[in-house]
């Protein structure tokens, strides 16, 4: 009985270091995987926090081009001329001008976007998509329908395109979630070009979009297939040849 | 004795690793979505439920066009635009949607609606019914809340990026970009359309323009929106006596596309 015991004690620790042994470099290997996302997202945090909006008093004044509504009231856009202490840095750049176009022009009734929208985030991709996160006051106040709101991402982005050239597309958050539309009609699942480079990038790499690769019926060819036909290629070429 | 405690240990042995296989599979089934960076900004399909292809080949098309389906936006809780004086988009879009039946099926076509009634069904369930029919248009009928009074514009999606070569292996084309094959039609019946009502309502536009129309996206057939201005009118009246004239516009309009319907190479299109 008593041997009986030891064993299946020994078996069980036996197993358990087996385990041990097996489980641990995979912990080892998540753990080295996590702590690479982290770091990012906390100096992005930080960055977030340290940066302030207020204007530098040494940056110098230049004229930003704003695009507020015209006065025709035909839907269309004018650029207005301001003069703004704009930062060099592109995504402060382009929280200033946002922020501009959000506080609107002399005339109310010429603004595109509604009075009550913050813009609460901006963030700049390495491969010039920028992120514009919204408060929900500028989907929930802005005028529902096509017009007004394809007024209201045209303001922002032809506003964007005119004065931080370094944002090619523009991808739209609200509250930090994204959104299928802005206010029953405009879409924004996707990007919205702001310049033409921008939409160079779409046209020759692959969408944004949900991509065809999963579902395309012929596999790639592998490597090792691939060496095999180059293989069979440069064997052939000896016997033509003679 | 000893020989008992090799089996049991063997046992037990066989018993731990058993437990230990299932439990990394589980883990390493679950590892990619836990390891997805969480505020990705790629966007996402609408509703996963739905399917992400749309079917092109029916086993019998009939040749043309033949079918309009016809689409009352927002309904159910989603009231669309308002006006000061109560009047509602979902509303004002399903008396046009009878009068726009009417005309269209004077001409000959077949009219699908997308709603009867007060109901609110979703984007992608609105397209697709008309993604399920073979030679058929879809117009989605909206009331703006800006725009000079009296005036109606038409929309059609703005560019789609392009999938790999327009149209994927198997004859598939993915949901998510379905209006793309189609954008060069629909700004056709787009143009058609907007020119009749340009005659009838003066201060429209004479041609159809570009939006990220999200109804639009995802439809599988030449498709537009056309948007009434508005429901800032203070009396509802104003809107009522519009709806022959658009009506009218539309029916001569999808009437005038029709012949430019039949082109070769479009999924759902005429071979």
């Amino acid at each position: 009985m008593n041997t009986r015991w030891v064993g299946m004690v020994l078996g069980g620790l036996f197993g358990a270091v087996i385990i041990a042994g097996l489980y641990f470099p995979i912990l080892k290997q998540r753990v080295k995987q996590t702590a690479k996302i982290q770091p990012q997202s906390e100096e992005q945090a930080r960055r977030e926090l340290t940066q302030s909006l207020t204007a530098n008093p040494t940056e110098a004044r230049v004229k930003a081009k704003l695009f507020w509504a015209s006065n025709a009231h035909d839907g269309s856009l004018v650029p207005a001329t301001v003069e703004l202490p704009l930062s060099n840095e592109p995504v402060l750049r382009a929280k200033q001008v946002l922020n501009t176009l959000l506080a609107g022009p002399a005339e109310p009734e010429l603004r595109t976007l509604p009075p009550d929208a913050v813009l609460l985030a901006f963030y700049l991709l390495p491969d010039g998509t920028g992120i514009a996160d919204f408060s929900e006051a500028m989907a929930s106040s802005i005028p529902s329908g096509i017009e007004s709101e394809q007024r209201a991402m045209d303001s922002i982005t032809r506003t964007l395109a005119a004065n931080v050239p370094q944002v090619t597309r523009l991808k739209i958050l609200i509250h930090g979630q994204e959104v299928e539309t802005l206010a029953g009609h405009l879409d924004l699942t996707g990007s919205f070009v702001v310049s033409p480079r921008g939409a160079q990038a779409a046209s020759s790499a692959q969408p944004d979009l949900l991509t065809s690769s999963s579902i395309r019926l012929e596999p790639p060819l592998t490597p090792r297939s691939a060496s095999r036909q180059t293989y069979a290629a440069t064997r052939e070429q000896p016997t033509n040849s003679r | 004795m000893r020989h008992n405690s090799i089996r049991y240990a063997c046992f037990a042995l066989f018993f731990c690793v058993t437990i230990f296989l299932t439990v990394s599979d589980q883990s390493s089934a679950q590892a990619p979505t836990t390891q997805n960076p969480p505020a990705s900004a790629a966007p996402q399909s609408a509703n996963p439920q739905t399917p992400n292809i749309v079917f092109s080949d029916s086993p019998r098309p009939r040749p043309g066009l033949n079918i309009v389906v016809l689409d009352p936006a927002h309904g159910g809780t989603d009231t669309g635009a308002r006006g000061t004086g109560g009047i509602r988009e979902s509303e004002i879009v399903l008396q046009f949607a009878l009068q726009v039946r009417r005309a269209l099926e004077a001409q000959g076509f077949q009219v699908i609606q997308t709603r009867m009634a007060n109901e609110n069904p979703s984007f992608d369930d609105r397209s697709a019914m008309a993604n399920a029919q073979v030679g058929a248009v879809f117009i989605s009928l909206h009331v703006s809340s800006t725009g000079q009074p009296g005036t109606v514009r038409v929309y059609v999606n703005s560019d789609l990026p392009p999938s790999s070569g327009g149209r994927e292996a198997g004859g598939l084309i993915p949901w998510d970009r379905a209006q793309a094959p189609f954008l060069f039609l629909s700004h056709k019946l787009g143009d058609f359309v907007q020119g009749n009502l340009a005659v009838r309502f003066r201060g429209s536009p004479g041609s159809a323009q570009a939006a990220a129309i999200r109804q639009l996206r995802t439809t599988a057939a030449p498709a537009i929106a056309v948007e009434i201005s508005s429901v800032s009118v203070n009396d509802r009246l104003d809107l009522d006596r519009m709806a022959p004239g658009v009506a009218d516009a539309i029916a001569r309009g999808v009437t005038d596309f029709r012949p430019s319907y039949v082109v070769a190479g479009i999924p759902g299109g005429l071979r």
